[in-house]
């Protein structure tokens, strides 16, 4: 289990490391300059903003430089604002990972209940209305549902006001997140609940005497459970690119919107910043979910 | 006399599907005694496990119990509340399965599922329920029986798994034990060794088995009675003495004839020819006809009824019937 996890977090490190080392080239390999504007500076001005961000140097040297200061913890200020990368990401991803977070719970609260529900209602009622809206969620892009769920609460039935600084009302973005995971995890949750539910443990269980509803919890769920868990990885990295879609629909300032603007003004340590960020917490989520997987399933052993 | 442990009255249960109703159990009649073992036989989907799972009422969907009685103690197992069942479950009457590989749920130890039974139906608390896993674990002959417990099904080896089923099902003390097929998936040493297990535990603790197996050999010296099963009735029973040295209805002759040294038969093995009735659509008369080679026009058009052929041995078949109508003539022998 250590040596296990010592090497993915190995693993982990090289990950993000390459991730920047393309994204650092990729970005200085974009033409245009977070000097370059239509109205151009003084070529001397340029030169010594150039010079004082070390932006006149190889882009190899700048990347290695760039590496060492982050090393120190120091994600550079931004060329646009002046701010410090740092804070901006921990003010704006702190917005992100609140709207992530809370449609993360949502989908799988939901998500597993209308699974495990449409498993035991099969064919039934229930279970067909419930496979029709999912069918529905997995097929439409969120950027429409978000739009649509826009137009329909907030002004056609006026239920719900637009977000807004003054008004942080997060339940529409929310649930624009949260409906694609949440018809995945539901999907998922059914075909996973029927097949275990046909297994021959569960005869043992109902064998036994034990009651309905712990043969569901107990028995059913936890394996049921295994293949819905090893999507938790990729659901917080869906939601998190989904966020930038979902984000920007509601005018939200979160990390998305900070990437975006980031990447029009080709403020680097920005883009930079985001992306290491965003790396780094992709490859965690996907360690963190691998290492459940294994406190659900005793089969799983790391050596 | 007192009335049997368990009485199965004309009992039919079907499996409604998209294109009609499976019939798996058309109307079958037994009972069983405190203490004694009775072996069903039959070919593959003949509706052995079917039976059983009827008694315990933990039939796969959408099977159901359309029609006939389950005595058990003299209360009918198919009118019971599913709080009564769970009485019964496990408590009164255990079963264990075919495969112990899949048996047994992979994400819970070994004495998470044994607490799990005798917590269910003893008023031990979880200490003494602990102990009592360790005990049977013991019982039923379990090596390391301290290491055994704290391990997932995943650890064990078949032949172990399965005696853990066993140490499962008994561990309440039931009246009754149902052994579905419980050798099949093991090879033959293991095989010996369970029903082996099953034999010495009976005559301990008492229980009374309903032996299921599609092979009749493996079975006969431990069965009382022995009930030969086919589209889901009932077509010879008695002693295995009478069934093995006697065989009135073809098909059970036929089953003989499969197994391997048995000194019936002095032929090669042969496995019955043609395939079983579809369940979907049963035939008006007896269901074997199809296959059997002394059918006669009456076999084709009315089902057959049981006729004793003595005390110890029932059959039914037409051919019996003519026979024992014409007074006098020798039960017919195996014709082949
Ligand atoms: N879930 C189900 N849905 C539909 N039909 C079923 C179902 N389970 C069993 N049956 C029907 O019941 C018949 C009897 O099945 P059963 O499992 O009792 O056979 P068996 O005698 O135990 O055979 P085996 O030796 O293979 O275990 C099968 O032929 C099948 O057609
Ligand atoms: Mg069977």
């Amino acid at each position: 289990m250590l040596k296990y996890s010592v090497k993915r977090i190995i693993l982990a490190i090289v990950t993000v490391f390459i991730i920047a080392l393309i994204t650092f080239f990729a970005m200085n390999a974009i033409p245009g300059g977070p000097f370059a504007k239509e109205k151009a500076p003084e070529a001397a001005v340029q030169a010594v903003l150039e010079k004082r961000f070390n932006l006149d140097k190889p882009v190899g040297e700048q990347f290695f430089l760039y590496l060492g200061n982050l090393l120190r913890g120091d994600f550079g200020i931004s060329l646009k604002t002046g701010r410090e990368i740092s804070t901006t990401i921990f003010e704006s991803f702190s917005i992100s990972a609140f709207l992530g977070g809370m449609a993360v719970i949502l989908s799988l609260f939901v998500g597993l209940i209308l699974g495990s529900t449409a498993a035991l209602m099969r064919n039934k009622w229930p279970d067909r209305i419930i496979i029709f809206l999912t069918t529905l969620f997995v097929a439409v892009p969120s950027f429409i549902l978000a739009t649509l769920l826009l137009l329909i609460f907030s002004y056609v039935l006026g239920w719900v006001k637009v977000w807004s600084v003054a008004d942080q009302n997060y339940l529409l973005p929310i649930i624009s997140l949260a409906l694609y995971p949440m018809a995945y995890i539901t999907r998922l949750t059914k075909s996973s609940m029927l097949d275990v539910l046909g297994q021959d443990y569960i005869r043992t269980a109902r064998a036994k005497g034990v009651k309905d509803w712990m043969v569901i919890f107990k028995h059913a769920l936890r394996n049921a459970l295994i293949p819905v868990i090893t999507y938790v990885g990729p659901l917080t990295a869906y939601i998190m690119t989904g966020s930038l879609v979902v984000e920007t629909v509601f005018t939200i300032g979160g990390l998305g919107s900070k990437f975006v603007t980031g990447i029009n003004n080709r403020d680097y340590p920005m883009i930079m910043g985001t992306t290491i960020f965003l790396a780094t917490l992709m490859v965690v989520m996907t360690l963190a979910s691998d290492l459940l997987y294994k406190a659900v399933d005793p089969k799983i052993s790391f050596d | 006399m007192a009335n049997p442990l368990l009485q199965v009255k004309n009992l039919h249960t079907v499996f409604p599907i998209q294109s009609g109703e499976v019939r798996a159990v058309n109307g079958i009649n037994f009972n069983l005694d405190r203490g004694k073992v009775l072996g069903i036989v039959g070919e593959s989907g003949s509706g052995k496990s079917v039976t059983a799972y009827s008694i315990l009422r933990i039939l796969d969907y959408p099977g159901n119990i359309s029609q006939g009685e389950i005595l058990y103690e003299n209360e009918d197992i198919v009118r019971m509340s599913p709080g009564e069942m769970r009485q019964i479950r496990g408590a009164r009457i255990s079963i264990i399965f075919q495969d112990p590989m899949t048996s047994l749920n992979p994400v819970y130890t070994v004495q998470n599922q044994l607490v799990e039974a005798i917590l269910l139906h003893t008023k031990r608390d979880r200490k003494q329920a602990k102990e009592r896993a360790l005990e049977m674990l013991q019982l039923v002959g379990v090596n390391e029986p301290q290491k055994r417990l704290k391990q997932y099904p995943y650890q064990l080896s078949g032949g172990m798994r399965q005696r853990v089923m066993i140490a499962m099902a008994l561990a309440c003390e039931p009246d009754i034990l149902i052994a579905d097929e419980p050798t099949t998936a093991l090879d033959v040493t293991i095989q010996a060794q369970i029903l082996e297990l099953m034999q010495e535990l009976k005559s301990k603790l008492g229980m009374a088995i309903i032996m299921i197996t599609h092979d009749l050999g493996v079975i006969a010296e431990m069965c009382d009675e022995i009930i030969v099963m086919y589209a889901g009735r009932i077509c010879e029973r008695g002693t295995a003495e009478e069934i093995f040295y006697n065989p009135r209805h073809e098909y059970t002759k036929g089953l003989l004839r499969s197994i391997p040294n048995f000194a019936l038969s002095k032929e090669r093995l042969t496995p019955i020819a043609g395939s079983p009735v579809d369940l979907l659509n049963m035939p008006r008369g007896c269901a074997f006809a199809a296959r059997c080679d002394a059918a006669m026009k009456v076999c084709l058009t009315e089902q057959p009824e049981e006729i004793s052929i003595n005390e110890n041995h029932k059959a039914s078949c037409w051919v019996n019937v003519r026979d024992t109508a014409a007074e006098g003539t020798e039960g017919r022998q195996a014709n082949g």
